[in-house]
């Protein structure tokens, strides 16, 4: 069975983000005067086969562990459901 | 003495390095990604460039290579390992150095002359400097602010590990004039055996007179020196 696992890599709350600082400046030179804090990270989209999603998860989890994030500077969060086709390039927005 | 230049594709300090061993008047081999053979190498170079593109992040792909599995052998084994710029961002991923490199705090890529305080002549890679030296050394990178858990940081001060400091050409604390932000003002550190150095920082760029500063030269020397006071049957040159 195929799943699409998305992977949303995160800065660690203590890793300083200039990205972040920057797009925060942006969003308030453009009058944005509610955006509190920016954090930018990065998502990876990944169709995988799998027995179960559970099983996918795993598997995904392990790839995090090993190449996807960097565990000094990273958090990441995985979302894994059947895939419908095609890899969204951008992650799904709750509906 | 032969030093060992790593090749990864995007390497571009290769050659540079290889000019700066020749200056000091000693070989060097290039070793290919590739490859797992180090080439008979008293000390491994990973020179600067961007490895694999440095997608995902600097350096993770690089420590892969099948090369890279020689290096950590040779590194554990206690050859002397010097990572300069992206080889630096290797070795972190690597986990051969601890912390990590991040985007600079200014977000440019920053390519100008930094001024490194030796903290400690200590090391195979700084012994032919004096702790206290100012050293004049380029810097050319996008992510070099180096980070870490403030408990590794304590370690690294407390046990003499932090190699070179971001200064003013003066020596004193450089502050807002950091090429990059790092904590604590962190250019270049050791691993615990001390035989594993990462700088940001180019001495191969700082070689020669006609490149402004023959300062990363000591760098060099202190590797030559370091081998030939290992090696029994070491032939001075």
């Amino acid at each position: 069975m195929r799943f699409l696992a998305e992977v949303v890599i995160s800065l660690k709350p203590v890793v300083n983000d200039p990205q972040g600082l920057t797009v925060r400046a942006g969003l308030h030179q453009l009058g944005f005067a509610e955006v509190a804090e920016v954090r930018v990270g990065k998502h990876i989209a990944l169709e995988v086969e799998g027995d179960s999603e559970v099983e996918a998860r795993r598997r995904v989890a392990e790839m995090c562990e090993r190449l996807l994030r960097n565990p000094v500077i990273e958090d990441y969060r995985i979302e894994v459901r059947p895939s419908a086709g095609a890899v969204p390039a951008s992650p799904a927005t709750p509906a | 003495m032969r030093f060992g230049i790593a090749v990864f594709p995007g390497t571009w300090s290769d050659r540079d390095c290889a000019r700066a061993v020749e200056v000091a008047g000693h070989e060097s081999v290039h070793l290919w990604h590739r490859d797992r053979d180090l080439g008979g190498s008293d000390c491994v170079i990973l020179p600067g460039g961007f490895s694999y593109g440095d997608h995902l992040r600097t350096g993770a792909v690089a420590r892969f290579a099948p090369l890279m599995e020689s290096v950590q052998e040779f590194a554990a084994g206690g050859g002397l390992v010097l990572g300069i710029c992206n080889g630096f961002q290797i070795l972190c991923e690597a986990h051969l150095l601890p912390g990590a490199l991040t985007r600079n705090v200014s977000l440019e890529f920053r390519c100008e002359t930094a001024w490194l305080r030796v903290e400690t002549a200590a090391t195979p890679f700084t012994s032919a400097c004096e702790p206290g030296q100012v050293l004049a050394v380029p810097v050319s990178h996008g992510e070099g602010r180096y980070v870490a858990e403030p408990s590794t940081l304590d370690r690294l001060e407390a046990d003499g590990r932090v190699a070179f400091r971001y200064v003013s050409p003066d020596g004193s604390p450089v502050g807002d004039a950091s090429p990059n932000g790092s904590m604590r003002d962190i250019a270049g550190i050791v691993n615990e055996a001390r035989n594993v150095l990462g700088m940001m920082p180019h001495p191969e760029r700082a070689a020669e007179p006609l490149l402004g500063s023959t300062d990363g030269m000591r760098i060099f020397q202190s590797v030559v020196n370091a081998v030939a006071a290992d090696s029994v049957f070491a032939v001075p040159r």
